[in-house]
């Protein structure tokens, strides 16, 4: 789907050296054959078929629920990091934004808000948290990694201060109401999908579609493979990354806001430390962090083998050390295999550098 | 240019390291949830047969504990695997690498998958376990928590095997600080992660037992996340923004061992500041022995760990029940009877009073 709509990072780039040799200007048959997205599909069946022929229960239709009560709200913030990265950005305040967004919820929802405005005023603190990021990343030209990291606690100290130490609902408070508590206990009626997976696939097309099939989508691969030139060719680069973080944040709310009916309950601690696991999946869905490469099926698929190697391994009873390696190894390979291909680019006079490593006079 | 190169081919490693240390931290931070398994009889689920005392032989309990690093909490599971092991049935550990509620749901939802006849649990949050717990109690799996219980109310209805009373832990704790600093001066409390049930239940009794003690004051609740770095920092903010603190109490083993290990490197502050909270005997003895710690108090974890393990398996059975006094027989430690719900707390049982360990004792405990 995406070889024709997103070009690969080597087409992209070759213009940008000195002397681009025959070879290097169109990629090698292997990489054309072995694109990213065909590697995780191997390795997905490799992990559903490690499942269940390790596991008795793997099989059995009520592990699709589980693993998307386990990971759906994870893969719905994976989305707005994947059109992030894309553009050579980051975001490592997004399980704090998570945390926040629930935590305020949380907050009203004790002080006797009905819960509609509650939910909309969780929203919208995502609107602004994430404006904030954005205003911070384009207007102050700071890199984005500090200003997350940044926000990351800021965020975070928040939603301590609207909780403290208390779960919300406390034995006094109403209960969460049962049509929402109940995505954390049944699946959508006819299958065995978590809300969480219908919601996160809907969105999912839907970010397919604006990164793959619009301009708007081709203008974000630009603005990481190449931001200069991407500002000349008349693409609002500034704008584009501002709205990415207001997107970022409002989807990050959003997954608080599920994670809270899920749990029929929030604390201040809600997603705490979720940031890697979010990058992580992003990274081995095969986007770059340097930007200008990566795709949404390729983060789909990423979300499926991370989810059911964890149910199995969880099922096997494998010491969780012991899968932290797995998923952690995954995604060293992630990130080793691509960079093989450009350790000679890299001993070229230019090369591909991450934006959020750049000085503002470097930057866009 | 070859100046401009050379920084941006820093840069761009730069940028490497920081992918390579993100998917090393992943290692740290991904919160799946597995276990280690140990089988002290036969395997297999819901296919338990009664014997002669009417518990059941191969009873499957799961034990999830907050993490499986917790040292506690590995004391308390080998009690827990003692009594299943001398009652036939098998103990499952499972749980994350850090102590959330997203690490434990995995855990629960194996246990639910496996057809266990019980979990016992430490819950990392009151309220956030209770969706899955309620569906493991609907598939006729029994629910039990110990250490920190959780808030279900009705669903689902479980059994709390407490420590200690509550209340005798947070008086008990304040009075034995009291005694220390003659009953005056500023205090704080280093506890662990912000959520604990168990944590927040002691210092609610410690502040009510402080209105006996007029002259002490509580003057701040630092949290250090049952984290031995994220203790040492919220202890050192503690001590520069209060200079003339008398006194510590750490409810928490990891903390009260960061705290005693910093003490004891800079031996000045032990003139005025006294430690004392909940702790491990064998962590703790070189500092009560060179005198950085006077006095400590805990439980033997490993019996509170037995002491789970013949509940589940008398409710499992169906040989002790949830309504108050009804009792069952806990091996070595003799007979218990099921407390009345009470104060926020469902029904419970209570494993016996803390033990003070200081320089007689300390060294004769091996927990």
């Amino acid at each position: 789907m995406s070889s024709e709509i997103a070009p690969p990072a080597a087409d992209m780039q070759a213009p940008e050296r000195g002397q681009p040799s025959a070879a290097a200007s169109r990629p090698p048959w292997w990489q054309m054959a072995v694109r990213w997205e065909t590697g995780l599909v191997v390795v997905l069946i490799a992990a559903l078929l490690f499942g269940s022929s390790e596991s008795a229960t793997f099989t059995s239709p009520i592990t699709l629920f589980y693993a998307g009560i386990n990971i759906g709200y994870i893969a719905i913030m994976a989305l707005p990091m994947t059109l992030i990265m894309v553009t050579g950005e980051i975001d490592l305040s997004v399980a704090s934004m998570l945390g926040m967004s629930g935590a305020l919820l949380g907050n009203l929802w004790h002080h006797g808000w009905p819960i509609w405005p509650a939910i909309l005023l969780a929203l919208a603190a995502g609107v602004l948290g994430g404006g904030l990021n954005g205003l911070l990343v384009t207007r102050l030209g700071l890199p984005s990694i500090a200003v997350t990291i940044g926000t990351l606690t800021l965020f975070r100290g928040v939603a301590e201060i609207l909780l403290g130490s208390q779960t919300i609902p406390l034995a006094s408070d109403r209960p969460f109401p049962a049509w929402l508590t109940k995505i954390g206990v049944v699946p959508v009626s006819g299958t065995e999908l978590s809300y969480t997976t219908v919601i996160f696939i809907v969105l999912a097309i839907a970010c397919g579609i604006v990164l793959h099939a619009t301009p708007l989508g081709r203008a974000m691969f630009a603005t990481g493979l190449q931001p200069e030139a991407a500002r000349f060719a008349g693409i609002r680069v500034a704008r584009i990354k501002f709205w990415l973080y207001v997107f970022s944040g409002i989807m990050c709310a959003f997954a608080g806001i599920l994670l809270t009916a899920q749990n029929s309950s929030v604390s201040y601690n809600a997603g705490f430390g979720l940031e890697l696991n979010v990058v992580a999946i992003v990274l081995l869905g095969g986007v770059s962090i340097f930007g200008g490469r990566g795709t949404i099926p390729g983060v789909v698929l990423s979300v499926a083998i991370v989810g059911s190697l964890q149910m199995a391994l969880t099922q096997m009873n494998i010491d969780p050390n012991v899968q932290q390696i797995v998923i952690g190894g995954l995604l060293l390979i992630s990130v080793v295999i691509p960079s093989l291909g450009r350790v000679a680019r890299w001993l070229g006079p230019s090369g591909h550098k991450p934006q959020w490593a750049l000085p503002k006079r470097h930057r866009q | 240019m070859k100046r401009i190169n050379g920084s941006r081919t820093l840069r761009r490693q730069a940028a490497m390291v920081f992918a390579a240390v993100l998917a090393g931290s992943v290692i740290a931070a991904c919160s799946s949830s597995g276990s280690s398994s140990s089988a002290g009889g036969a395997a297999g689920g819901s296919t338990a047969s009664p014997s002669s005392t009417g518990i059941k032989k191969g009873l499957v309990v799961y034990f999830i504990p907050k993490d499986t690093q917790n040292p506690y909490e590995v004391l308390a599971d080998k009690g827990g695997e003692k009594a299943l092991s001398e009652l036939g049935g098998k103990v499952v550990v499972s749980s994350g690498t850090v102590d959330t509620a997203a690490a434990q749901i995995p855990s629960i939802q194996a246990a639910i998958q496996a057809h266990a006849n019980a979990i016992v649990i430490a819950g990392n949050d009151a309220k956030a376990l209770c969706p899955s717990l309620n569906q493991a109690a609907q598939q006729g799996i029994k629910v039990l928590s110990f250490d920190s219980d959780v808030a279900c109310g009705s669903a689902p209805n479980h059994l709390f095997i407490n420590q200690a009373d509550t209340k005798t832990i947070g008086t008990s704790e304040v009075d034995i600080l009291a005694k220390q600093i003659n009953s005056t001066g500023q205090i704080a409390i280093l506890s662990a992660a912000a959520s604990a049930t168990n944590q927040n239940s002691w210092i609610v009794y410690m502040k009510q037992q402080l209105q006996k003690y007029p002259n002490m004051k509580l003057v701040k609740i630092v949290y250090g996340n049952d984290d031995p770095a994220t203790s040492l920092t919220v202890l050192q903010g503690l001590l520069s923004a209060y200079p003339n603190l008398r006194g510590i109490i750490s409810p928490t083993t990891v903390g009260i061992q960061a705290a005693a290990q910093y003490l004891n490197t800079h031996k000045s502050l032990l003139n005025k500041l006294v430690l004392t909270g909940l702790g491990l005997p064998s962590q703790m003895k070189p500092y009560v022995l060179d005198g950085t710690v006077k006095e400590f108090e805990l439980w033997n974890p490993s019996n509170l760990g037995y002491l789970a393990g013949y509940a589940a398996a008398a409710l499992a059975s169906g040989t002790a029940t949830l309504s108050p006094g009804s009792a069952f027989t806990a091996g070595s430690l003799g007979s218990y009877k099921v407390l009345a719900a009470a104060a926020g707390t469902g029904p419970s049982v209570v494993l016996g009073p803390p033990t003070v360990f200081d320089k007689s004792n300390v060294a004769s405990f091996n927990f």
